[in-house]
């Protein structure tokens, strides 16, 4: 085996329609690194959430199933239940996850469900615009909050990590970032174990990832990944929040 | 303007003040106009957490007596569709826009128009009927949202707009005209404000005691027939001379107008446009029927308002279909090889 | 010396690798990629420490490294 880096098996040979310094590439990449070091290509099955990743199924070398937005939880639910020797994981944005699928998510979490979520938070509606996020952190603008994110109206940023890790049967929470190769690596490494927890069938598993999007936050790749360093992670603190209690 | 940004003004103008939505391609405009607006009128904009919960909002601001308003496109729509039921079972007034994409499902994000039964027939449980505006054009964007305002105050019942991409996504110029609300408007001595000095009021479509529940629904039915007495809206172009009719509404209908203008000549081919879906002008194309006329039925769709026409024409006359579906658009060029066809089979070539 | 190969059917010049490589291998292309972008290119290949940042950072996948002997700082193998 020589040492090096070459292209995961797992992620198809498309490029992708990301824009360029989108972190949903680098996390799809992180996916298929994780499916080759397990070796769960053939049992795995992924949901893709509706939003920029909505095509997600183009790119990841696995069964791939789309869901209505909001509801991946409930339909990975449903896939684990009837298949339960299989990898089942579900890939989520801001939208998805915390803002039209936060029932999906809670009682997914609740009951526990072997699977393995990969929240993508980029704190922005990319797909459609760049609108408010429920992770959008206060004082933002964006196009559903021209004046700026209004804490006394709009609320402040959900913290997702933090907020799941409190249900019993939740058995790993954490937040991890992709602003630079450390803390990509460090994601690499939660996503693993977040796959780990399912094999083991330890319960829910949840790593929500800040990732950049460049294009709506009208800034350089670059420049991106510092805001998420110097900015975002004043709102939403880096750390494992569960990490399999006996 | 945007048909999009002429449709939220329209409701601005109507003395809206409520607007409730999320993002959803192709009528993202929208809420984000109703965000840089809104504040501008002294009014409120929310970005709700799901389309379900923004009708939801919706039936509460209706419920104190507001003007409130939600929009969204096919998909959400689906999810609307348990608080329409509820807001017409309710007798609440609202306004709630479909800026149609192709589906089923998640579709794509192109204009269809195979919304029409959910529209119409339905959406949500129950026997109820929702007054259905087709806008063709931005002015009509404008327009007819003003006036879904004024029919749901009228009826105290939810008023559904049904546009597509293509309109909702379009620029054209349009006229404002000077809004104010027709004086004859019943006040809202339902709506929910407080039992300050009077008996308290229940906003409730809930009826569990034997007879009850019929009791309301022969009042709901009763208010329906009043409204397809009073409320019927289409426009006729070259009608008279027709052989063959097209009836199309929203962005089929501009297609068919151009068909119909091309010919206006020949006089053979003329444009029935409903205006309201519901209620649908069947008393006119009976009437036409009558008149030994044929009809083509035009639709980004596998057929839907079509089975509204043969219903109306009741076998007495032809009813043919030339529709694109899947989020493709209806063409002049096959429009005209169908009207064509059909008027060949009465012996007249135009 | 490490081989390092930026696949311009990926490369979206998004600039990430030049501004992680600590030791100036890759820099940016006054050239455009076939998509008609700027694209990242190797500058050095001898300044490459094997570190990997660059291919672990790339949102594309675009880089494939492959290095004489073990790596000579901690890496994730993938081969």
């Amino acid at each position: 085996m020589t040492a090096g880096y070459a292209r995961p098996q797992a992620l198809r040979d498309a490029p992708t329609h990301y824009c360029p310094g989108c972190g949903h590439g680098i996390a799809h990449r992180l996916l298929a690194e994780v499916i080759d070091e397990l070796g769960v290509r053939e049992r795995t099955v992924g949901m893709a959430p509706v939003g920029c990743a909505v095509v997600a199924y183009d790119y990841l070398d696995v069964d791939m199933c789309e869901a209505p937005h909001g509801r991946t939880p409930a339909v990975a639910t449903g896939i684990k239940r009837a298949l339960p020797d299989r990898v089942v994981f579900s890939y989520q944005g801001d939208g998805d996850l915390a803002a039209i699928g936060t029932a999906e998510i809670i009682h997914a979490a609740n009951r526990g469900e072997n699977i393995s979520v990969i929240f993508i938070n980029n704190a922005v509606y990319g797909m459609t615009g760049g609108q408010m996020a429920p992770t959008t952190p206060a004082n933002a603008k964006t196009t559903t909050s021209p004046y700026g994110r209004n804490p006394e109206t709009d609320g402040q940023a959900i913290r997702v990590a933090e907020l799941l890790a409190g249900f019993d049967r939740v058995a790993y929470s954490v937040r991890t970032s992709l602003s630079s190769p450390k803390n990509v690596r460090e994601t690499g490494r939660a996503v693993k174990k977040a796959f780990q927890t399912q094999l083991d069938r330890r319960g829910f598993a949840i790593v929500e990832i800040l990732s950049p999007c460049p294009t709506y936050w009208h800034m350089e790749p670059e420049a991106a990944l510092k805001h998420i360093d110097e900015v975002m992670t004043k709102t939403f603190p880096l750390g494992v929040f569960k990490d399999w209690p006996k | 303007m945007t048909g999009n940004d002429a449709m939220a003004e329209g409701a601005i103008r109507a003395g809206c003040r409520f607007y409730y939505g999320y993002p959803i391609t192709p009528q993202n405009e929208v809420p984000e106009y109703m965000a840089r607006r809104m504040p501008e009128v002294g009014g409120t904009f929310i970005q709700s957490e799901s389309e379900l919960a923004a009708v939801n909002m919706v039936l509460g601001s209706s419920a104190a007596g507001a003007r409130a308003m939600t929009s969204s496109s096919s998909p959400g729509i689906s999810l609307k569709q348990e608080g329409i039921s509820y807001m017409a079972g309710c007798e609440l007034p609202a306004v709630i826009a479909n800026v149609q994409r192709g589906g089923p499902g998640l579709g794509d994000i192109g204009a269809s128009q195979a919304d029409y039964f959910q529209a119409v027939k339905g959406g949500g449980h129950g026997d109820y009927r929702l007054i259905v505006l087709a806008p063709y054009s931005v002015q009509e964007m404008a327009d007819l949202t003003t006036l879904a305002f004024d029919l749901a105050d009228r009826y105290r019942s939810p008023v559904m707009i049904l546009s597509d991409a293509q309109i909702g996504q379009m620029m054209e110029p349009l006229v404002w005209h000077d809004y104010a609300p027709p004086a004859d408007l019943p006040p809202k001595d339902w709506a929910l404000t407080g039992a300050a000095g009077r008996p308290k009021r229940i906003v409730r479509s809930f009826f569990l005691y034997p007879g009850q529940l019929e009791e309301h629904n022969i009042r709901l039915q009763r208010k329906f027939a009043r409204m397809r007495e009073a409320e019927v809206r289409f426009e006729e172009i070259n009608v008279e001379k027709a052989e063959v009719v097209i009836v199309a509404y929203g962005s089929a209908a501009r297609v068919a107008k151009g068909l119909v203008l091309r010919r206006a000549k020949s006089g053979a081919v003329g444009l029935l446009r409903p205006v309201t879906l519901w209620p649908f002008p069947e008393k006119r194309i009976r009437e036409l029927a009558g008149e030994g006329k044929d009809f083509l039925v035009a639709e980004m769709s596998a057929g839907q308002m079509l089975e509204d026409v043969k219903l109306a024409v009741e076998g007495r006359s032809k009813v043919g279909f030339y529709g694109r579906i899947g989020g493709a658009v209806v063409t002049i060029e096959e429009m005209t090889l169908k009207a064509q066809e059909m008027l060949a089979s009465r012996g007249v070539r135009a | 010396m490490p081989k390092i190969r930026v696949d311009l059917k990926y490369c979206k010049g998004c600039r990430l690798c030049v501004a992680f490589c600590p030791k100036g291998a890759l820099v940016m292309s006054k050239k455009l990629g076939p998509r008609g972008l700027n694209v990242a290119e190797v500058a050095d290949a001898s300044a490459c420490s094997g570190c990997l940042n660059c291919a672990v950072i790339c949102p594309d996948a675009a880089i494939e490294i492959v290095l004489d002997g073990p790596a000579r700082k901690p890496a994730r193998k993938n081969a």
